[in-house]
C-alpha cells in the first residue's frame, strides 16, 4: 500500500512542470488575470487600504513577463 | 544516505547556477529562420559588429518600450558597427507580425517557437538582452525593460564600439 502511494504520488509529480519564461503567453492573455482590469484592481487596493490599513497579498503586478 | 541526498541536492543546485550564459561566455550559436520563413541572419553573419541579441515576445509588456529605443539607437549606432538581432519567442507568428506592425522596425527578426535559442542562453525573463561584442563574447545581460534603460544601454554600447 505505501509503495502505491508513493507511485501514485509520483505519478502525479510527473505531471507538473516549470513554464519557462519564454513560454508564459498563454498566462500573459487577458482571460488569464486574476483580475480583469488592472486599474479598477488598483483602485479596489486603494480603498482596501485606506480601509482596512493595510496593503499587499493581492499577489505581484504584471503580465506573466517575470520580469515586472 | 543523508550524505548522498546532500550531495546530489549540491550537484543540482550547481547544475542550475552553471546553466545559462554569464558574461564573460562566448554568446551561444543564433541560426533561426527569419519572420514569413524567410532566410534569418544568424550571430556569426553578424561577427565583428557590436551585437544586442534581444528576446521578446507580442505579450510582453517592457517588449513595447524596448523596441522604438532599440530602433533608435541602432539608427544612431549602426553606421559605427552596432547591430540588433531580435529573437522572437512568440508561439504564434500571427501573434508577432501584429505586434511588428504595431512596432515597426528595420533590424532583423528570427524565430524561435519551438525555444532551444532562450534555453541555451538561460534566460530568466522577458525580455533579456545580450550585448555580445566584436568578437563573439557577452560583455553585457539586460533583463526586463525601461524607459530609462535606453541611456545606459547607449552609452555601454558605445563603450563596447569604442573598443
Amino acid at each position: 500500500m505505501k509503495y502505491l502511494t508513493g507511485l501514485a504520488v509520483a505519478l502525479l509529480l510527473c505531471g507538473c512542470e516549470t513554464v519557462q519564461p519564454w513560454e508564459r503567453g498563454t498566462l500573459a492573455k487577458e482571460e488569464m488575470q486574476w483580475q480583469s482590469d488592472v486599474m479598477e484592481g488598483r483602485m479596489r487596493d486603494q480603498i482596501h487600504a485606506s480601509k482596512e490599513a493595510s496593503s499587499g497579498g493581492t499577489g505581484a503586478a504584471g503580465g506573466g513577463c517575470g520580469c515586472n | 544516505m543523508l550524505q548522498r541526498l546532500a550531495f546530489c541536492l549540491g550537484l543540482c543546485l550547481s547544475l542550475a547556477a552553471n546553466a545559462g550564459v554569464k558574461v564573460g561566455d562566448e554568446a551561444p550559436a543564433v541560426a533561426l529562420p527569419g519572420i514569413g520563413g524567410t532566410v534569418g541572419i544568424t550571430l556569426a553573419d553578424l561577427r565583428g559588429k557590436v551585437v544586442y541579441v534581444d528576446f521578446w515576445a507580442s505579450w510582453c509588456g517592457p517588449c513595447r518600450v524596448s523596441f522604438p529605443q532599440l530602433e533608435a539607437i541602432r539608427r544612431e549606432l549602426g553606421p559605427l558597427g552596432f547591430e540588433v538581432l531580435a529573437i522572437n519567442v512568440d508561439e504564434d507568428e500571427d501573434d508577432a507580425s501584429e505586434f511588428l506592425s504595431e512596432v515597426p522596425v528595420t533590424y532583423p527578426i528570427v524565430r524561435d517557437a519551438e525555444g532551444v535559442t532562450p534555453q541555451a542562453y538561460g534566460i530568466m525573463g522577458m525580455p533579456t538582452g545580450y550585448l555580445v561584442d566584436r568578437s563573439g563574447v557577452v560583455r553585457d545581460i539586460h533583463q526586463g525593460y525601461k524607459k530609462s534603460d535606453g541611456e545606459k544601454l547607449r552609452e555601454t554600447i558605445k563603450e563596447l564600439l569604442g573598443e
